[in-house]
């Protein structure tokens, strides 16, 4: 890259982050985000801060908000609050790596296609044709399955990193009770998010082939600037709205899918939680039980709504075109 | 606007509704019973079959030797036979079949079609799945297994067309309770060999419109996962007491769905309640809830192969810290805390022995080898259906504080989570069992050394010794004694954790008369009246 | 274009082949059985039933024989319901799906579409945030919380619409489960419908036309339009074969007869012929709904004809 080119570089993302700054939508759905993250990654790491997630007290159990529990208790009398934070590590972790492993593959396999069109874009767009009609949880599973002594090897090595040498085994296991959800999700969300970019990428083609046809494009290719450049340069920064809506769509549909691979075995395994385990435990007792559902989905709801507007809010920031009005 | 739009148009359909009677109203007028039945049924074929949804239709299609009575499971009310007779050790049973009775095509119902039946169920041709449970017959297990293949050696035999001849292998004192089981149902020669050789597995000779039964009610309609509807079957031999004019049978598998269903006016009956609505029910719907005991035991199952669980004193252990008093309190809502792995039936009464003593819990565990859980192999715990995560997370935590010992808790597919049991390629697992027919060896009788139900690695020559003995007893009381002296054996050892004993829980509409509580849960269809 | 549809038929036939391959080979490798029951099944018995449907055969045997099945028409016959054809459990219970799933799907456009261009024409206005938060609300209400909900508030409450069950020819059984199932797609709809006005109205000709005083309107509807639902279209395809192929969730909440349900318990139970046949007929939907949205695409964007 060129001197003149950084600075070019720079300058539009200087210009982006003032106009997202006063875009007051879009920074609102910034502090909502900044809340519920910071709450769910910092709060469970401080020693003594909150309740044990899985300590249970069956004489407790079903309690409504309190002084002592604040999002009341379960049918098990654990800590709700306690468990919406320690699950939102869990939920936010899988939405987020599993959306940008399948952005990320979606938005390239779609712009490759949508722009070399022809042989390519017909064979290219039939693999996308398999991978949807191929039965998506019978992969899951055994991709759980061939993954399984990864995620194992990988658990051992974590809890012996965090726990340090010559813990007890009271400490083993506490440790291992937080490190292995993490350890064991993450390897098989990547390889779920690498299966499901499809419909990414065909909204990101469609996108392509319209961009690709305008004038300004033409007119780009006629100066014999490189295709690369090109399609990321000027074709993509067009079609860039309905990329980031799909992604701040994706998400929350990650995080539920999750919830259901945990009836399979392969989503976060009891005692632990996550959002979408939380609301669909919920949904089952929220007739006499409203709370079990209403602050879980609160969490949820916040962060799809802080996510969409900050997903708007950057397209507008972002639009090429915008800086002419 | 928008609300204004919205609640004129709720008030429409309201309207509307209020001319228009429930589903079960309209039901209750054509003297129809609206049944939930969890799943869709397997088939039809009564031979070939093993489960509980399949038994509940079947039982309205065809009737066995003996009838089930409406109150009381241990009474023995004559079905297609009218009497029975026995001999002084009880190997051998004469049946007399009533000479009225009728298939629904109006064939009679002759002692050939029980020969039949018993025939085909034994052909190792057809591999029916459930074959074991006539080899109480002589040389059935023999047959079943191709080792003979002479049936004229099979101890079954028809006098004439009404007199039925059973020689057994040992003496059965209960031998008519089991002849209710469908397993020992006759099927229609006539029709089945229509349809195909008597060996082939699933032709269409129980399909609709081909089904022909000899029960108080015949095959009207069947659409996958909607409803199977049954109706009254003019040729029943007692059709003039039959008092529904049909049964729908409704697959609902989603038990909150079923709820849902019954509470909207589309049942009459549902075939279980998820735990956690029986408070809710029991205090907004007092008048529908039933809560009634089950011949059925939860438990867990170990691999005794496995480090560790290959020593009985970390069974006693781990069984010794489960708190079953607050799991039937808090989780499993109307089950009653197992105290030996057979629930009470009949006069047999074993010596209840389980316990909640953590302090003699960790007391063995460290005698094991394992002082604190220190050392202890981390193993994983299968469960298959959402309902069981609660009481094995609780399980799970009581093992954690009274032990030092971590489990995991690991979710399957229902067929994932039996083919590991059924390989041993497993730790523990969740488990229940419900009996078959009312004698302790329907629950005993699985422990043994290569039982397909056992999938413990566990067997014990004493124990199996104790079964023999008692198979041989025609007494009931020095059998009773003998199964229980095994029992013993049983939870000495411990390759299972009894846990709690069931109970059925469900929502059943009070206008539904001749349906009384049974620990087999087996309601005879022919003596249910709606009256609403 | 008749040849360019041919042509997309016949990669259609390829892009099966390598599905029934794949699906049959996978399926295999599942930890699990057709005949796994509740009560173990002896062995010898076991053996029978296997030995009875030529599992005990070489893989590449039973490969070849369902292949040449399949190119004659025969779907085989499920293991788990032994006895039934897939032919027979497809034609039972696909109606169902179909008839639920385009009712969905319509509900879906009906509410999506129109939301998005509003919220799209009055960018940054109350009617675009409350239009945007409406969309919101269906993705953040998952279909198992939202059926349950309108189940019981329906059925047991105002005891207006039944709670459960399937009834072709009474919309009363449709409203709720299609209602349930078309939200999520509704609120995809909007959402993407309103970015893809929104690329739009920001091209130059729209502000050529506005600064030649073309009416708002006719910019939005005769200019904007075809351009901005190019990635509504290319969502609508699959969705739309997903969505009348059968949802597991659905089907389970109303208690519905439909495909989803037969494929679940096929999965679970390793019941390979029933996998393998729906998944034949997704890949049609997909095959079909995809050449119908790239021929839509074409008409939304005539630039594109020119490359055939």
């Amino acid at each position: 890259m060129t001197p003149t080119e950084l600075e070019k570089g720079t300058s539009l993302w200087h210009d982006a982050a003032l106009r997202l700054r006063k875009n007051h939508a879009a920074m609102t759905g910034v502090v909502v985000l900044a809340i519920v993250f910071l709450s769910c990654l910092v709060l469970p790491s401080i020693p003594g801060l909150l309740q044990d997630p899985n300590a249970q007290a069956l004489d407790l159990k079903n309690r409504p908000p309190s002084g002592e529990h604040w999002f009341g208790t379960d049918h098990l009398g654990r800590d709700i609050f306690s468990r919406v934070l320690y699950g939102g590590r869990i939920s936010i972790a899988v939405g987020i790596i599993t959306t940008a492993v399948s952005v990320t593959i979606g938005v390239c396999w779609g712009a490759l296609a949508g722009y070399a069109g022809g042989r390519a874009d017909d064979a290219m767009m039939r693999v996308v044709d398999i991978l949807y009609a191929l039965p998506f949880l019978v992969i899951v599973i055994l991709l759980g399955k061939a993954l399984d002594p990864i995620t194992a090897d990988l658990t051992n090595g974590a809890v012996d990193l965090f726990a340090g040498e010559g813990a007890t085994v009271a400490e083993q296991n506490d440790t291992r009770t937080w490190v292995e959800p993490i350890t064991t999700l993450v390897p098989l969300f990547i390889a779920i998010g690498a299966l499901s970019w499809l419909t990414v990428s065909r909204i990101v083609r469609a996108q392509v082939q319209n961009v690709g046809k305008q004038e300004f494009i033409e007119a780009a290719r006629s100066l014999g600037l490189g295709h690369a450049r090109i399609l990321f340069r000027h074709i993509l920064p067009n079609a860039l709205g309905p990329i980031i809506v799909y992604t701040t769509l994706t998400i929350p549909g990650i995080m539920l899918f999750e919830a259901t691979l945990s009836f399979l075995g392969l989503g976060v395994k009891p005692p632990n939680s996550s959002w979408g385990i939380l609301i669909e435990e919920g949904a089952n007792r929220m007739a006499s039980n409203p709370w079990l559902l209403f602050f879980p989905s609160l969490f949820f709801a916040s962060t799809l709504f802080a996510l969409n507007f900050l997903g708007d809010g950057l397209r507008d920031a972002l639009d090429p075109k915008s800086s002419k009005d | 606007m928008l609300r204004r739009l919205l609640a004129s148009g709720l008030l429409a359909l309201s309207a509307a509704s209020c001319q228009k009677q429930t589903e079960v109203e309209r039901a209750n007028e054509a003297g129809i019973l609206l049944v939930g039945n969890s799943a869709e049924p397997k088939a039809l074929d009564p031979q070939l079959v093993t489960g509980v949804i399949e038994s509940k239709i079947i039982g309205a299609l065809f009737e066995g030797l003996v009838a089930d009575d409406p109150e009381d499971d241990s009474a023995l009310p004559p079905g297609t036979a009218a009497s029975w007779d026995h001999n002084e050790d009880m190997t051998e049973w004469v049946f007399q079949l009533r000479p009225e009775a009728r298939w629904s095509d109006g064939h009679t119902v002759t002692a050939h079609d029980f020969v039949f039946a018993y025939h085909r169920m034994l052909s190792p041709d057809l591999a029916a799945p459930y074959a074991e449970m006539l080899y109480f017959i002589d040389k059935a297990e023999a047959y079943n297994k191709a080792e003979i293949d002479d049936f004229t050696q099979v101890g079954v035999r028809a006098t004439d067309d009404f007199t039925l001849e059973l020689r057994l292998r040992e003496p059965v004192p209960f031998l008519p309770s089991l002849t209710r089981h469908y397993t020992w149902f006759p099927v229609p020669e006539h029709v089945v060999r229509r349809f195909g050789d008597m060996t082939e597995r699933f032709t269409d000779w129980s399909e609709h419109p081909n089904l022909v039964g000899n029960g108080p009610f015949q095959l009207k309609e069947w659409r996958f996962h909607d409803v199977i509807e049954v109706e009254r079957n003019p040729h029943y031999w007692n059709a003039a007491d039959v008092g529904l004019n049909g049964i729908r049978f409704i697959p609902i598998e989603n038990p909150y769905t079923e709820a849902r269903a019954f509470l909207a006016g589309q049942l009459h009956t549902t075939y279980t309640l998820p735990p956690d609505l029986i408070d809710t029910m029991a205090e907004d719907y007092p008048e529908f809830l039933r809560q009634e005991p089950y011949v059925g035991t939860t438990f867990f199952r170990l691999n005794t192969t496995r480090p560790g669980f290959d020593d009985p004193k970390v069974r006693q252990a781990m069984s010794l810290s489960i708190d079953r008093e607050a799991l039937c309190e808090h989780i499993l809502e109307g089950y009653t805390p197992a105290r030996t792995f057979t629930p009470k039936m009949g006069t047999y009464e074993p010596e209840p022995v389980l316990d909640f003593d953590p302090e003699k819990a960790r007391k063995l565990l460290a005698d094991a080898g394992f002082p604190g859980g220190k050392g202890f192999p981390r193993y994983s715990m299968l469960i298959s259906r959402p309902a069981a995560r609660a009481s094995a997370e609780a399980v799970q935590a009581m093992w954690r504080e009274h032990l030092g010992i971590l489990v995991d808790i690991q979710n399957m597919d229902w067929g994932s989570y039996i083919s590991a049991q059924q390989s041993l390629e497993f730790d523990l697992a969740s488990a229940g069992w419900i009996g078959d027919y009312l004698d302790p060896t329907t629950f005993l009788n699985m422990w043994t050394e290569g039982n397909g139900n056992n999938n413990t690695g566990w067997h014990n020559d004493r124990y199996e010794e104790l079964l023999k003995q008692a198979a041989l007893q025609a007494d009931t009381e020095a059998r009773h004694r003998l199964l229980a002296e095994a029992e013993a054996v049983l939870m000495e050892e411990q390759p299972i954790l009894p846990v709690s004993w069931y109970s059925r829980n469900y929502l059943h509409r009070p206008e539904v008369k001749g349906w009384h509580p049974l620990l087999l849960d087996n309601h005879p269809w022919s003596a249910i009246r709606l009256e609403p | 274009m008749i040849r360019q549809i041919l042509n997309r038929l016949g990669q259609g036939l390829l892009v099966l082949f390598v599905l029934f391959t794949l699906t049959f080979f996978l399926v295999r490798l599942l930890p699990t059985g057709p005949f796994k029951t509740e009560r173990a099944i002896p062995e010898h018995i076991q053996a029978k039933m296997e030995a009875y449907y030529g599992l005990d055969q070489p893989l590449l045997v039973q490969y070849q024989r369902r292949l040449t099945n399949l190119v004659s028409g025969d779907l085989g016959s499920s293991l788990r319901l032994e006895g039934r054809e897939v032919g027979e459990i497809i034609r039972q219970s696909f109606p169902v799906s179909l008839q639920l799933g385009l009712v969905a799907i319509m509900l879906a456009i009906a509410i999506g579409v129109p939301l998005g261009i509003l919220a799209a024409w009055r960018k940054n206005s109350l009617i675009d945030y409350g239009a945007m938060a409406l969309a919101m609300v269906g993705i953040c209400i998952p279909s198992f919380v939202i059926g349950p909900l309108l189940a019981d508030q329906f059925g047991r409450r105002l005891e207006v619409l039944p709670a459960m069950g399937w009834n072709p020819f009474s919309p009363v059984y449709w409203l709720l489960p299609a209602f349930t199932l078309g939200l999520i797609s509704a609120a995809y709809l909007s959402r993407l419908t309103r970015a893809g006005m929104l690329e739009t109205l920001n091209q130059d000709f729209v502000r050529t036309a506005r600064a030649k005083g073309v009416g708002e309107a006719r910019i939005l509807f005769r200019h904007c339009l075809r351009g901005g639902l190019i990635p509504a279209v290319a969502y609508i395809g699959p969705a739309f074969a997903a969505v009348i192929s059968g949802s597991l969730v659905i089907e389970s909440i109303f208690a519905i007869p439909g495909l989803g349900t037969h494929f679940i318990k096929a999965m679970e139970t390793g019941d390979e012929p029933v996998i393998t046949g729906v998944v034949l007929l997704y890949g049609s939907l997909i095959t079909l709904a995809n050449i119908a949205t790239d021929l839509l695409g074409l008409w939304l964007n005539p630039r594109l004809r020119t490359t055939g």
